[in-house]
């Protein structure tokens, strides 16, 4: 009996993306657990935007990675260890003020992590290529 | 109760699962488009779930299986910020800030929705 290539190789990501997610989803657990809301969702986005960020860059310039780190860290662990639902929903049950707070921490702080993440891609691939 | 870090994780895992999923079919739906919608659509559609799990008062299991497990995994705000990034990178500020804004807007309106059908029922 041959395992039919095709369907192998969809288990391998599925396993990785599941064990990835798995991980990010406990990690941001337990962040939440030890930081007040809506700090620990917020923590957990910009730490997971700062690492995409460089793994996506990194990715493009130079790709030291190989595709299975990619399912496991970037679509299993990171996609997981940051949350878009908990987000809003902590946004809408905070005060108007401190909602609209929130989500200019969580957009802004975002975005300047993802930018963190490229410049570093950047730093590293041009210090690798010397 | 069983450990909420194995409820929590156990979800995740198949939130995670399911994201890919689901970004799967709507990339082979509509192709290539400048938005990136397969994370709009979870994004909106998760929010939705975890607003009837919330506010049915779901036992604190579920919430921890369903809630922060399967929905905080299924949605990301990692793959949304890098991908707003990217479309303001690409010279189209505009299309950045509608993305971003329509994220938000329609995360809020599910909420709002799941509450208007957990009240109704």
């Amino acid at each position: 009996m041959f395992l039919d290539h095709d369907r192998g190789r969809a288990l391998e990501v599925a396993l990785l993306i599941a064990i990835g997610g798995f991980v990010g989803g406990v990690l941001r657990h337990a962040i939440a657990d030890v930081v007040v809301a809506p700090g620990g969702t917020l923590a957990a986005n910009v730490l997971g935007c700062l690492a995409l960020g460089f793994l996506t860059y990194e990715a493009e310039l130079a790709g030291t990675f190989a595709e299975e780190t990619g399912y496991v860290l970037s679509t299993g662990f990171l996609s997981s260890f940051t949350t878009y639902s908990t987000f809003a929903l902590e946004t809408m049950q905070a005060a108007p003020l401190l909602g609209a707070g929130n989500v200019v921490a969580n957009y802004g702080l975002g975005a300047v992590a993802v930018l963190l993440g490229r410049s570093t891609a950047m730093t590293v691939t041009e210090e690798r290529a010397r | 109760m069983v450990d909420a870090s194995l409820l929590v994780g156990l979800g995740a895992a198949t939130g995670a699962l399911l994201r890919h999923g689901t970004a799967s079919v709507v990339a082979s739906r509509l192709g290539d488009r400048d938005l990136p919608y397969g994370t709009a659509t979870v994004n909106v559609v998760g929010s939705f779930v975890l607003g009837l799990v919330t506010f049915s008062g779901a036992s604190t299991s579920v919430q921890f299986l369903v809630g922060t497990g399967a929905c905080g995994a299924y949605t990301t705000f990692s793959s949304f910020s890098v991908e707003t990034v990217r479309l303001w990178e690409s010279g189209r500020p505009l299309l950045a800030g509608w993305y971003a804004v329509a994220n938000l807007a329609g995360a809020l309106a599910a909420l709002g929705a799941a509450r208007a059908v957990v009240t109704a029922v």
